[in-house]
């Protein structure tokens, strides 16, 4: 694989920005540059990862303080030209305070931060992001989040599956779209979305915590992969 | 000329507030059957100096819209009073 830069942007209140860097910095050739939220260059990264914590505190609203920070400009601007923005957690809230994504994500129904291993169906292997895995394949990848319940209008919602934008949802072990497996109260069981072009991915699981064998899943590696093998174009 | 905005930013009637429904039932255990619903939102208070109370008033509007509420899933109301 040819080198890949990847810029981790680091937001004050960040906190999973080191194991999204020990995490793709297994893959050879890439090479993770961690980006002060006060810069205002990406330094030439090939591609951006917002990573989750809590940004600013989580003051006002999830993510939208960080999405004024100066190098919030230079991303947004990097996402409208095509290139490959990826948000976990509390960077898809980052992604959707900054209009990146559509909808918002909102308490979590029963109102506790839920910390555990959640199984989510990819349904869409399509992407960027997940051509390296089988279409309706379920993968266990940990979540962690109080805000995480996706919420958009009827209309966006409507916008978003017809375009194939829903990539992920909460799922049993089986695959099933049930009502119990959707923890967060997620509208249509959504666990991550794209934006129209297809560029921009936001999820609410974290797969730099599926990323080996160690960790209790590997299932979060192939989104790496995916990405890396699309900005290589190998 | 500085004016004082009282904001008030709530969550959509269309958007379940579990805040509001946890406290409604607290209320309820409490034996206060009576109270229907509770829907919790957020208060700020805001000092903006401007010449006019027409330019405060499209201020406060501009930071409700940009950074103070998420139109997705928030409403907000405020109003204005002068500070001497």
């Amino acid at each position: 694989m040819a080198d890949v830069t990847l810029g981790i942007v680091v937001f004050p209140g960040s906190n999973c920005d080191h194991d999204t860097e020990y995490a793709v910095a297994s893959f050879p050739g890439v090479k993770p540059l961690m980006l002060w939220h006060n810069d205002h260059d990406l330094k030439g990264s090939d591609a951006i990862i917002l990573p989750g914590g809590f940004s600013y505190g989580d003051y006002l609203r999830c993510g939208s303080i960080a999405r004024f920070s100066p190098l919030m400009r230079e991303v947004v601007e990097f996402a409208r030209k095509g290139r490959p923005v990826l948000g976990i957690c509390n960077g898809f809230q980052v992604l959707v305070e900054s209009g990146l994504l559509e909808g918002a994500l909102i308490r979590n129904t029963g109102k506790k931060f839920i910390c555990r291993q959640s199984n989510i169906k990819v349904v869409n292997n399509k992407t960027i992001f997940t051509d390296a895995y089988s279409q309706d394949e379920v993968l266990s990848i940990p979540v962690a989040h109080g805000e995480g319940n996706y919420y958009a209008s009827a209309e966006t919602i409507e916008s978003l599956e017809s375009n194939g934008q829903v990539v992920f949802r909460y799922t049993d072990a089986d695959g099933g779209e049930t009502v119990e497996a959707n923890f967060n109260g997620s509208l249509g069981n959504i666990a991550g979305i794209t934006n129209r072009q297809g560029n921009v991915l936001g999820l609410m699981p974290h797969p730099e915590r599926a990323s080996e064998r160690l960790l209790g899943s590997e299932d979060g590696r192939r989104l790496f992969e995916s990405l890396f093998r699309h900005v290589t174009g190998s | 000329m500085a004016y004082k905005a009282k904001i008030k930013v709530t969550l959509r009637p269309s958007i379940l507030d579990v805040q509001g429904k946890a406290a409604q039932h607290a209320l309820s255990n409490l034996g206060y059957s009576s109270v229907e619903s509770v829907r919790i939102g957020k208060y700020m208070e805001v000092t903006i100096e401007e010449s006019s109370a027409s330019d405060a008033e499209r201020v406060c509007t501009e930071i409700c819209q940009k950074l103070l509420s998420n139109p997705i899933m928030e409403d907000f109301t405020f109003e204005l009073e002068p500070v001497n």
